[in-house]
């Protein structure tokens, strides 16, 4: 009879993420003001220098991005399954939209929760394994989810999806996606800050030991698997919150919001940004909506082609990611001149 | 009675190529410790090379039965070289992303060039009509699978099990370092036991261009259900993967007859299946612990 508890080997078989300047921001005060002031800049201009529906989708990804990343990156777990938490968001939010009329932010919350709420179970089958077995294990349940959403057609309409979303505010036209943009924002500024917040508290720290050395965290007394099961459920909800908003920016929820590549662009997004960066999230979604558009847009017919190029790369030549690679050569830069 | 028996049979069927890819994936991640999410998309491109050896150049279903899981092994074998073994010191969850990139790229490509329609594939026309046993009579093809399958399964077993090859592929999935300090060229045996895996793969594709449509997508919604069958019986086992996938066979076939007023069952009830073993055996049925290293 094999125990709940994973073996040392298993753990030790899982090596850290590779950046190595994960959670801590090492860069001094002033900079880290100075990125996040840039940044809030860029996020208030997007709309006006791309299309805004892109816009709309970026802050969405960006979401789901750090959702993936806060397990990935910092706790140390893969889900190769985070469709079922963003797409059972984009359904339940439509759903409630389209019946009961309600203001967005209150579709989408209920949309979250519903999201966390999948999120429990799942997570709590699947942190009985690590490493590509989670990987595994959170796939198979997110295809299961998939399967639900396709046979239920009574509620989801099936292949059809769910059609007329409304974008209802009290009153107020959303219509336009540049407006929408602004109304969302605040929201996406909100859940990026949950998730700074959670990996900069002692709970964030925990997670860290937990990913860097399993048995020492469990030695030390930390419950690791309830410990995993929570941050899973919080990856759901911000993952969720992002299905919602999506689904809210499209006013249409398809099947594709459930299937497995979704799961996997998210990673990929997360791997091309800079796993354990947060911020890299940001910016692989930002650029891989960015591409998927200007590819569509140019009636290139074989997306799947230029972005599993791209993966193939990022994981050859890249790991580290954009952010990770900046980071590191930022500090090397840094480096001799204080020695000076 | 007999129609549980027909159930039943293809059932096993079904599961018959549950257990040859998963066979090839518990070889491959024995051997490389990758998970091979592309693995699906091989067994994807058999079929579809099988059906464009027929409809380009009348190759028939025997010969590509030959040259499809020789030539898929030969392009495994390239692409192990050429990408997959630089990462083999790596994390497996990067070769599990690479992977899933080729996936990707491998669909496109046939997408591009074939569109998303399902071609019809012809039954060899030995293996059409039906073999009576008596009480019952089957598909003269479903038979073959399932012979075929059931024989190229303990053929794996035998080698694995009693030849000087099976030994050193056995005693590098378990120890790769002591294996290794004995003096043997663990390194040599990686890229063609990834050949075989992915042959394997080529292999049940070709025989499912008969029975099942093919198109670009076939390979994609197998996978995850293999992964799921891999997780039920244990990955480190062999013989888990094999008996699970005959297993969840068996249990959507049953799924689908008997409880066909809700067709979500028989599509869920493997993960169902995978959710009960978790809790009960987190390592999987047949699955050890993993030896520490």
């Amino acid at each position: 009879m094999t125990s709940a508890v994973d073996t040392p080997a298993e753990e030790s078989a899982r090596p850290a993420p590779p950046s190595g300047l994960l959670t801590v921001a090492r860069a001094p005060g002033w900079v880290r003001y100075a990125l996040l002031a840039a940044g809030l800049v860029v996020a208030l201009w997007l709309p006006n220098g791309l299309y805004p529906a892109v816009a709309v989708d970026i802050l969405c990804w960006a979401l789901f991005a750090v959702s993936v990343d806060l397990l990935l990156g910092f706790t140390g777990l893969m889900s190769f399954g985070h469709a079922a938490f963003w797409g059972t968001s984009a359904y339940v939010t439509g759903l409630v939209a389209i019946h009961a009329g309600l203001p967005f932010p209150a579709a989408v919350l209920a949309g979250a929760l519903a999201a966390a709420l999948l999120a429990l179970p799942i997570g709590y089958l699947a942190v009985k394994r690590t490493g590509i077995y989670f990987a595994m294990v959170t796939l198979a349940f997110a295809q299961m989810v998939y399967y639900v959403a396709n046979e239920w057609r009574s509620v989801t309409q099936g292949e059809n999806g769910l059609q007329g979303v409304p974008r209802e505010f009290f009153g107020a036209d959303l219509s336009d996606d540049y407006y929408f943009y602004y109304a969302i924002l605040p929201i996406v500024l909100l859940g990026l800050l949950a998730a700074w917040r959670i990996v900069h508290s002692p709970f964030g720290r925990v997670l860290v030991g937990i990913r860097d050395n399993p048995a020492r965290a469990r030695a030390l007394g930390y419950p690791v698997h309830r410990y995993k099961l929570t941050a899973f459920v919080l990856s759901g909800f911000l993952a969720g919150l992002g299905g919602g908003l999506f689904a809210v920016g499209h006013r249409f929820v398809s099947l594709d919001v459930l299937h497995w590549t979704t799961s996997g662009k998210a990673v990929i997004v997360v791997v091309l940004g800079g796993i354990g960066t947060l911020w890299g999230g940001v910016l692989g979604a930002a650029l891989v909506v960015r591409l998927e558009d200007w590819l569509s847009f140019s009636g290139f017919e074989a997306i799947g082609l230029v972005t599993g190029g791209i993966f193939v790369l990022v994981v050859l030549l890249f790991r580290r990611g954009i952010w990770g690679t900046g980071s590191a050569l930022a500090l090397r830069w840094r480096r001799p001149r204080r020695r000076e | 009675m007999s129609g549980f028996l027909q159930n039943t049979f293809n059932g096993l069927v079904g599961g018959a190529f549950y257990a040859l890819l998963a066979l090839g994936l518990a070889v491959i991640f024995g051997m490389l410790r990758v998970v091979n999410f592309a693995h699906g998309a091989f067994y994807m491109l058999g079929a579809f090379g099988a059906y464009v050896l027929l409809a380009e150049a009348g190759v028939p279903f025997w010969a590509a039965l030959v040259i499809m899981p020789l030539a898929l092994g030969l392009l495994g074998m390239v692409l192990e070289r050429a990408v997959i073994h630089r990462l083999t010191r790596l994390d497996p969850l990067y070769n599990f992303l690479l992977t899933f990139g080729l996936t990707l790229i491998l669909q496109d490509l046939v997408k591009s060039r074939y569109g998303v329609q399902s071609s019809p594939y012809a039954t060899p026309t030995e293996l059409s009509g039906t073999v009576d046993f008596g009480l019952f009579d089957f598909p003269t093809y479903r038979v073959f699978i399932l012979g075929f399958t059931v024989l190229l399964c303990v053929a794996v077993w035998w080698v694995l099990g009693r030849t000087r090859v099976g030994m050193v592929v056995r005693a590098a999935t378990e120890r790769p370092e002591l294996t290794r300090a004995f003096g043997i060229d663990v390194g040599r045996w990686v890229t063609p036991v990834f050949g075989f895996g992915i042959a394997l793969a080529g292999l049940a594709g070709v025989l499912a261009a008969p029975m099942r449509a093919v198109n670009p997508l076939m390979g994609a919604d197998l996978i995850i259900v293999v992964f799921a069958v891999v997780v039920i019986g244990g990955l480190g086992s062999i013989f888990g993967s094999v008996a699970a996938g005959f297993g969840i066979g068996l249990i959507q076939a049953w799924g689908e007859a008997y409880l066909s007023d809700f067709p979500i069952v028989s599509q869920t009830v493997v993960f169902v299946v995978m959710a009960a073993v978790l809790l009960w055996r987190p390592a999987g049925l047949f699955g050890r612990e993993e030896a520490p290293a």
